[in-house]
């Protein structure tokens, strides 16, 4: 009798839009007019790049269950590739320009991110996160070198800034959703089998080489865009941004949030972006409370802050529509 | 007479510098059930793994049905038809026990997953009982019974058990070899890695003795069994 009633996939995706819509239409309101400070107009977007990058870090950290700590390498790619190709494309209509330099962005970083991936994800664990160590560290040097492309140590000046909140937060929602579909698709199943169990993943058939490396490069993907969008927020580059530490903030982001929880990743990279700036006073200590709080999560959660939890509205409207049922075998399928 | 259907011819594994596989031949016919036995570290499973493409043998030839597997991916290997259930239970125990069925039936066009998996479900009903229970919470028994479908989800011709029986309760162990003898009897060949000689050799047709890599002794089930050798190492008699 009791039937559990369920929201069809293309209400769903319906109610999703409907939300991103709303929230653009009423972000893009608030962030035009002057009823919010420079601020906090520079953070809400700041926000959003670094939600991109912990969801993308999270692919190859929480998805596929490697750790990498070179996704600055990555951002730095994406965003010295979009800031030259902006440079070099002013005079094309603004819309096209940014859009082709996102996807440029992307693609680039993608491609580094095959690169590096094949010989690096023959290796585990420890020796994984050393390599995409050194990698990060090169591509920083490089740019530094090659100071006639990039402008070196004294940086990348005059980047047309192209990231408005419409711009970045379109690129938030198509990350997200991409990725969501991704990992709920054959091949984001195939990634997670691997994470869960390496052994049985290849005995059941599935191209570990092939599956590592797509996961790293669409990791990479989106790292470039998020650079990508840096560059367009800054309108200046300079390598020391792309250090060993923004690395490693962006993985902090992942494991606070909890790895292979997208919500998780969203949430932790919003809080601590928005803390420094909150905490105005005691930006001495962020470093501090960094690590105070990322030692009290691992005490008493070691999965992070969400574990592997994830949201979805239509799933909680789910839930209430059959508030009247009682949780049967059913739910436990969600 | 049946086909030959797998045939390895002088293979020899190494883990670095180790030695671990030496001049291993051997045969399987189409539905036998051929058992390899021997002691901790003989080199069963590092046979299974080459077999199935996790590791390399530098020399030999491994044949399946007529290809060649020395250079075959393991993702395509178990396209061919060869399903290897690893040792230990490794099933995915964050996923359900229907999610584990479906990653088995990976290399499989989506159409047959639903039958297939009924199948697997009319022949382990536990499994059914508990489709939808987290794959880690089950039983070891369980586990291993979940293992053993998923090898079934992928159609194999060669199916490959290393240990099924490793620490599970006497009556389990007897209704997984029940199991395994019922699957050959429909039409599965079977390739069994197995310390519980005496149960292994009970069912096979055939069997291989592995001593530190090297193939020692082969026979029918029964004249491994009655060979004093073979009662004195691995029976306790």
């Amino acid at each position: 009798m009791n039937e559990y009633k369920r929201i069809s996939p293309s209400k769903r995706f319906l109610i999703n839009i409907v939300l991103v819509i709303i929230f653009i239409v009423v972000g893009t309101l608030l962030t035009g007019g002057d009823s919010l400070s420079r601020a906090s107009r520079a953070l809400i977007l700041q926000i959003g790049i670094y939600v991109i990058l912990a969801v993308s870090l999270n692919i190859a950290t929480g998805y596929l269950g490697q750790l990498p700590l070179g996704h600055a390498g990555f951002m730095a790619v994406g965003a010295y590739s979009a800031a030259l190709f902006w440079k070099a494309t002013l005079n094309m209509p603004t819309p096209v320009s940014i859009v082709l330099g996102l996807i440029i962005a992307g693609l680039i970083a993608a491609v580094f991110g095959i690169i590096i991936g094949i010989p690096a994800l023959r290796l585990k664990g420890d020796y994984l996160a050393i390599i995409t160590l050194g990698f990060g560290e090169i591509i920083r040097i490089a740019i530094i070198n090659l100071s006639g492309i990039t402008g070196g140590t004294p940086g990348l000046l005059n980047v047309p800034k192209y990231s408005s909140f419409l711009v970045v937060f379109l690129c938030v929602a198509a990350t997200i959703a991409a990725i969501h579909f991704i990992m709920h698709s054959r091949h984001g199943r195939a990634i997670l089998s691997i994470r869960e169990n390496e052994i049985a993943a290849d005995s059941c058939g599935v191209n570990l080489t092939y599956y590592k490396v797509l996961a790293f490069a669409m990791s990479a993907f989106f790292a470039g865009i998020a650079g990508a969008l840096y560059a367009g927020f800054q309108g200046s580059l300079f390598p020391k941004s792309f250090d060993f530490m923004a690395s490693i903030n962006i993985l902090v982001m992942v494991v606070l949030g909890g790895m292979g929880s997208m919500l998780g990743s969203v949430i932790a990279a919003t809080v601590l972006t928005a803390l420094p700036l909150v905490l105005q006073a005691l930006a001495a200590y962020r470093m501090v409370i960094y690590s105070i709080l990322l030692i009290i999560v691992m005490i008493f959660k070691p999965s992070g802050l969400l574990g592997r939890y994830d949201f979805s509205l239509p799933g909680l409207i789910e839930k209430w529509m059959n508030r009247k049922n009682k949780p049967g075998k059913e739910v436990a399928n969600e | 007479m049946a086909d030959t259907i797998l045939k390895v011819e002088g293979i020899n594994v190494y883990y670095g510098n180790i030695h671990a596989i030496k001049d291993v031949s051997f045969e399987v016919k189409e539905g036998e059930i051929v058992t390899l036995i021997g002691a901790n570290g003989a080199g069963k499973s590092t046979v299974l793994k080459t077999i199935s493409g996790m590791l390399r043998s530098k020399t030999g030839s491994i044949e399946f049905m007529g290809s060649s597997l020395m250079r075959m991916a393991p993702n395509n290997i178990v396209k061919n038809g060869i399903a290897h259930v690893p040792e230990g239970r490794r099933v995915f125990a964050h996923l359900t026990v229907e999610e584990n069925l479906e990653m088995g039936a990976y290399t499989q066009p989506r159409s047959g997953i639903r039958d297939d998996m009924e199948q697997v479900f009319s022949r382990f009903e536990r499994l059914r009982e508990r489709r939808r229970q987290i794959a880690g919470t089950l039983s070891g028994g369980e586990q291993q019974m979940l293992a053993m479908g998923r090898g079934l989800m992928s159609r194999p011709k060669l199916m490959m058990l290393d240990e099924p029986s490793m620490g599970l309760a006497p009556i389990l162990v007897d209704q997984i070899f029940e199991i395994i003898k019922e699957l050959n009897d429909n039409g599965t060949t079977i390739l069994l890695v197995e310390q519980n000689a005496q149960m292994a050799l009970s069912i096979a047709d055939r069997g291989y003795v592995l001593e530190t890599g090297y193939i020692t002794m082969s026979g029918t089930g029964e004249e491994l069994a009655s060979s004093d050798d073979i009662r004195k190492a691995y029976l306790g008699a």
